[in-house]
């Protein structure tokens, strides 16, 4: 059986033809969920002047850290950019040479979300009258203060999953879920990373977080490259 | 310089522990906060939230037990208990925006009289903005508790008439659980509930918000 989904023999082939420019979507929390061969692929394959949507900006030397240390990104839109090994980050900051667009944490999965869903935009209390609510629009609803906040869509998502099958449906393992199944559905493309790439039919369709709709290309990766999060 | 010793951070956690009903849903932020964890009773029920996608969240993971998959809001390595779930990011923000979770335990850097929030930015030149999920959590939960040291290490109380700091969220703290006193923030009025090592008169000149004397001394 075979569908839509291409299972590309290396990173490197499934990051081709990301552009210079491009809004790519960047999966994980600190460390876990990182799909840091992807992004060293990326790395690797030259792409520059991206916007990078993810939690946060990288820890460590490796993954985005390393693509944020290379000059390759303009902007970053994330929740938590400090971090206490945010090294590249911090000096690219500081040096003004990196945009940064500071989202409140549930906000900016929402507005994911919202984007995969094709919402157009949603009012949410969070950030109503702080300093991250300036300069947008705002509603009373029921007595209670809201903003509007509008979809993130991404050129290409670049997610890691525990187990894709060869149609292209994906489990995740624990906290590692994290951004995975909402930026899958956010992005034009969605490039995949997995622990294991298993035959059609051995995942428990019960079990199935992502269905194969959302994604594009897989390929299977050895997690060998030491991402740090700031405690690991 | 304040000589005021209140109670340590352990027994202060004991506090806020002892608040928590049973079979509560409760989220502990990061830092300080978190320690609570460690003196609520095994079987007390209160199942713990974190915000990166985890219902059910066990003891910090040590040795042999570490998973890089497994993770708390602070990416520290944590354990899963028995009745644990996991949950994309929307999954788990919807859970807090949507008022699901009983109780947040936040740290602050401020709080007002009127339950506002500072607990994100310094706001000092070229401290780089970091704001997480403390937004969400502020206002997210049923009811929000702070959870501090009264006063700054230079000696300013950190319960203030407004804050100065900015904002994290608007009029969504409920108590303050510092190290000399538990407040209550109630509508038009500050209670003092306990207080440790102090007394109520020089709780309130040391504190520029006005206060309400609702220990158990003063209804005797």
């Amino acid at each position: 059986m075979t569908g839509r989904v291409a299972i590309c023999d290396s990173a490197l082939e499934a990051v081709a033809g990301i552009a210079d420019g491009a809004t790519v979507l960047v999966g994980g929390f600190g460390s876990a969920g990182q799909p840091v061969e992807l992004v060293e692929a990326l790395l690797e394959g030259g792409a520059s002047e991206l916007t990078i949507v993810s939690n946060n900006a990288g820890g460590g030397d490796h993954g985005l850290a390393a693509l944020i240390r290379d000059g390759r990104v303009r902007k970053v839109i994330c929740s938590y950019p400090r971090q206490s090994d945010s090294w590249h980050f911090d000096a690219a900051y500081r040096a003004g040479a990196i945009e940064l667009e500071l989202v409140p944490q549930g906000t900016l999965a929402e507005r994911i979300r919202a984007a995969g869903a094709g919402i157009g935009a949603f009012f949410t209390p969070t950030g109503f009258g702080t300093p991250l609510g300036e300069g947008k629009e705002t509603r009373m609803i029921d007595g209670r203060g809201y903003l509007l906040e509008y979809p993130l869509t991404g050129d290409v998502a670049l997610i890691a999953a525990h187990r894709a099958d060869e149609l292209g449906n994906l489990v995740y393992r624990k906290t590692a879920r994290n951004f995975g199944p909402i930026m899958a559905a956010a992005a034009a493309r969605t490039i995949v990373q997995a622990d294991e790439i298993v035959p059609v039919g051995a995942l428990d369709p019960e079990h199935v977080v992502t269905p194969c709709l959302y994604v594009d290309r897989v390929v299977r990766v050895d997690r060998n490259l030491a991402v740090s999060g700031d405690r690991l | 310089m304040s000589t005021l010793t209140g109670i340590d951070r352990d027994a202060l956690a004991r506090v806020v522990a002892a608040d928590i009903p049973p079979g509560s849903f409760v989220n502990l932020g990061i830092g300080l906060p978190t320690r609570i964890s460690n003196h609520l009773p095994p079987d007390s029920g209160v199942m713990l939230h974190t915000e990166n996608g985890m219902l059910g969240m066990g003891r910090e993971a040590r040795g042999k037990a570490i998973d890089p998959d497994l993770v708390n809001a602070g990416k520290v390595p944590v354990t899963e208990l028995p009745g644990a779930s996991y949950f994309h990011h929307a999954d788990s923000f919807a859970m807090m925006r949507g008022g699901h979770l009983d109780i947040c335990v936040l740290g602050a850097y401020q709080v007002s009289a009127a339950g506002d929030l500072a607990n994100w930015h310094t706001g000092q030149p070229g401290d780089i903005p970091a704001v997480g999920g403390a937004m969400d959590l502020a206002i997210g939960a049923r009811q929000t508790f702070v959870m501090m040291t009264l006063l700054t290490r230079d000696g300013r109380p950190k319960l203030v008439p407004e804050c100065t700091y900015p904002l994290t969220g608007l009029a969504c703290v409920s108590r303050v659980y510092t190290d000399l006193a538990v407040f209550l923030v109630e509508p038009g009025r500050v209670v003092v509930r306990d207080l440790f090592g102090t007394d109520f008169g020089t709780l309130a000149t040391l504190v520029r918000v006005p206060l309400v004397d609702g220990t158990l001394r003063a209804a005797s």
